[in-house]
């Protein structure tokens, strides 16, 4: 499991419109450029020394990874001044550096192949779902709804050893072969449909909302015009909920990137992702700081580039469930 | 399908990657198409739905390597399908498109969180090895056990403690910076860790906590500081019960992040016309902060308070990577792996039944606003 989560629980209309507001006036001043110093000075000091403590952890990893091993073993981050000196070292050696199985380099990669087709394919199935709810009409809609949506808070602690068991023994009923199982260890099937499935609830909870919001003259105008839900979908709710999708699929990426528990359940040996590598590592490696370091700049790096190239819609993201569009 | 997925595990990372996608595209594409001519009339078209009714199961079926007899019945029973949606009353072709949205999802959820959800429960009143019934034995073992009851412990003291100071500096830091230059720069680097995984989080702690016998050089931030005052180095992850607070500081400096972005634009919601008319009554800006602005972002609060509270109450990444719930820092959530993976199966279960216990009156509230919300549209 990750850090990021949007807001995922129903807000009132006064709360949305208030986060609305404050959104808009976000982005608002970031256009005017208002210039203002901080309330006080006691506040700026205090906001500071949050700052800087709020920083200085990773800052810290990030030096050390690029310092020689001897100097990471024996001196603090903080001398770097009196020890100077950086090398790339570590980062060649951690790439080929692993357990039995797998080094860090394969595990890297392992992580991209998990994670984009677990990013693309919940979103599109929870499209498809959420327009359901949105725009046809069907008995006990509601109650599915807050179905889907409890599910959502469900631990996946609930869900992972009988999942588990089905992909590896399948489906009998009565010694009757209803689904024979997946190919397990070696391949990345396990993950994807596993990740699939936990983000369903959140994914079609949020969407919902987005593509309930479209105007339903516009539905209307193109029902008239001759076209079925499939090109009302295709060609209307896809690219007008496109922003909203987008946030959802940067989070998505990140829950899975990120993502621990679900690795060490589905994906063993060779297509363990990075972070199933690191945790197993990190016991092991104990004292190799210059290793781990490392290791975990690799790690984090991606959703870094993620999180800063991308900071608007992430934030807008994490508030897509209050305020919708 | 076992063939399929076999076949492309083979290949290299980026070529799966592509043709998954693919392959998936393509069977959307299909649905989309199908869905699209569902409700046309004319005796072409229902011989297209009639087949597809018939020949989806029944390849879904083959696919997926039931025995032949079962795919049948599955045929005949998709071919009732036809004739349910043929006479539907919001006519042909109705059910079929309802269906072919809804499907997907609700399969997956279906055979992927309901049916497990279910497993696991029936698994915690079982025996290791989910043969035998047992009754509560598993739960007794749990609260009779010091073991257990240090473990429910420290998981109500990471849900009461990491909402509360994670909202406290978030909402501190929000007003601190609200409209103050370099506001955007400010946000950015408490926002931060919460791009970084659990697993990197716990990295970069556990370095910050690290300790060298007293005679050596401090590589650990946290002992240096403590050796620059003159003290010892302490082995912040061995020593119960505090060491569990040292892990709790690491959810608290990621979940920051999430408070402060949703409180800092619940604060700019705040209506400006309040708060001028407060400061012409003459208060100052703590008053303000206190009366004015907390009462008005009220349910922001709740908002944020919730979330972070269950994110606490089913923490694992950091438990498992800093101390592997070692030295009584174990918390329900790791327990429940570290059962399961010692075979336990009837206790792991139990543990994921008491967290699930223990979310559940957060889905009954907030499954109840909804119905609310819902009966106003």
């Amino acid at each position: 499991m990750s850090a990021v989560t949007p807001i995922d629980l129903p807000i009132d209309r006064s709360t949305e419109k208030q986060l609305a507001r404050g959104e808009a006036r976000i982005e608002h001043t970031a256009a005017k450029r208002t210039k203002r110093r901080l309330t006080s000075r006691t506040a700026t000091i205090a906001a500071l020394i949050i700052a800087i403590l709020w920083t200085t952890p990773t800052f810290g990893l990030l030096i050390s990874s690029l310092r020689p091993a001897k100097e990471v073993a024996t001196t603090g981050w903080w001398t770097i001044f009196s020890n100077w000196g950086f090398t790339f070292d570590n980062y060649v050696q951690v790439l080929s550096a692993g357990n039995t199985q797998l080094t860090m380099g394969e595990a890297f990669l392992n992580s991209i192949a998990i994670t984009l087709p677990a990013t693309v394919i919940p979103l599109v199935i929870a499209s498809l779902a959420a327009y359901a709810f949105a725009w046809i009409d069907f008995k006990g809609k509601d109650w599915v709804f807050i179905g889907v949506f409890a599910l959502q808070i469900v631990p996946l602690q609930m869900a992972l050893v009988p999942l588990l068991s089905l992909f590896s023994r399948g489906i009998n009923i009565g010694g009757v072969v209803l689904f024979s199982g997946l190919n397990q260890g070696t391949s990345y099937s396990q993950v994807w449909i596993a990740h699939t499935i936990f983000a369903l609830p959140l994914a079609i909870f949020l969407l919902h909302n987005f593509v309930s919001e479209i105007p339903r003259e516009l539905i209307e105008a193109a029902r008239v015009d001759g076209a079925g839900h499939g090109q009302i979908f295709f060609r209307i709710i896809l690219p007008l909920t496109m922003p909203a999708i987008a946030a959802f699929g940067i989070f998505q990426f990140l829950w899975v990137w990120n993502d621990l528990l679900v690795a060490l359940v589905f994906a063993d040996g060779t297509v363990a992702p990075i972070t199933k590598l690191l945790a197993e590592v990190t016991g092991k490696y104990g004292q190799e700081w210059h290793l781990l370091t490392a290791g975990a700049f690799i790690a984090i790096v991606i959703p870094l580039i993620v999180f800063f190239s991308l900071q608007r819609y992430f934030v807008r993201g994490l508030l897509a469930g209050s305020t919708k569009g | 399908m076992s063939q399929f997925l076999g076949w492309i595990a083979a290949l290299p990372a980026w070529l799966q990657i592509v043709l998954v996608i693919a392959a998936f595209g393509a069977v959307i594409a299909l649905l989309l198409f199908f869905i699209e001519i569902a409700p046309r009339t004319g005796r072409r078209y229902t011989i297209i739905r009639l087949s597809v009714c018939v020949l989806v199961p029944l390849v879904a079926m083959l696919l997926l390597g039931s025995v032949f007899w079962a795919a049948l019945i599955a045929a005949v029973l998709g071919g009732l399908f036809f004739l349910l949606d043929y006479r539907s009353r919001q006519g042909a072709g109705y059910l079929f498109q309802l269906v072919g949205f809804l499907a997907p999802a609700v399969i997956l959820l279906a055979i992927g969180l309901i049916y497990p959800t279910i497993g696991t429960t029936i698994q915690a009143f079982q025996d290791n090895r989910s043969r035998n019934f047992v009754g509560f034995d598993n739960f007794i073992w749990i609260f009779t056990q010091p073991y257990g009851i240090r473990v429910v412990i420290n998981t109500i003291v990471w849900v009461l403690v990491v909402p509360t100071l994670s909202t406290i500096f978030g909402l501190a830091y929000a007003a601190f910076i609200d409209k103050s230059r370099g506001e955007k720069i400010f946000k950015a680097l408490v926002f931060m860790p919460m791009a970084i995984s659990f697993v990197g989080a716990s990295i970069i702690w556990k370095f910050v906590y690290d300790a060298k016998p007293a005679d050596q050089d401090q590589i650990g931030l946290l002992n240096q500081i403590v050796v620059w005052f003159g003290g010892q180095p302490v082995y912040w992850l061995q020593n119960s019960p505090w060491n569990s607070f040292f892990l709790i500081v690491v959810l608290i400096w990621i979940q920051t992040g999430f408070a402060m972005v949703i409180l800092s634009a619940a604060i700019k919601g705040v209506p400006a016309e309040q708060l001028e008319a407060a400061e012409l009554d003459g208060t100052n800006a703590w008053q303000r902060f206190m009366n004015v602005t907390v009462p008005g972002i009220r349910s922001s609060l709740i908002v944020v308070l919730t979330t972070i509270s269950i994110a606490s109450l089913k923490v694992f990444d950091i438990v498992r990577t800093m101390t592997a719930g070692t030295n009584e820092t174990s918390v329900i959530a790791n327990e429940m792996y570290t059962q399961w993976k010692g075979f336990e199966t009837g206790r792991s279960a139990a543990f994921a039944v008491v967290l699930f216990l223990l979310v559940m009156p957060i889905i009954v509230y907030n499954a109840r606003q909804i119905k609310k919300q819902r009966e106003i549209r």
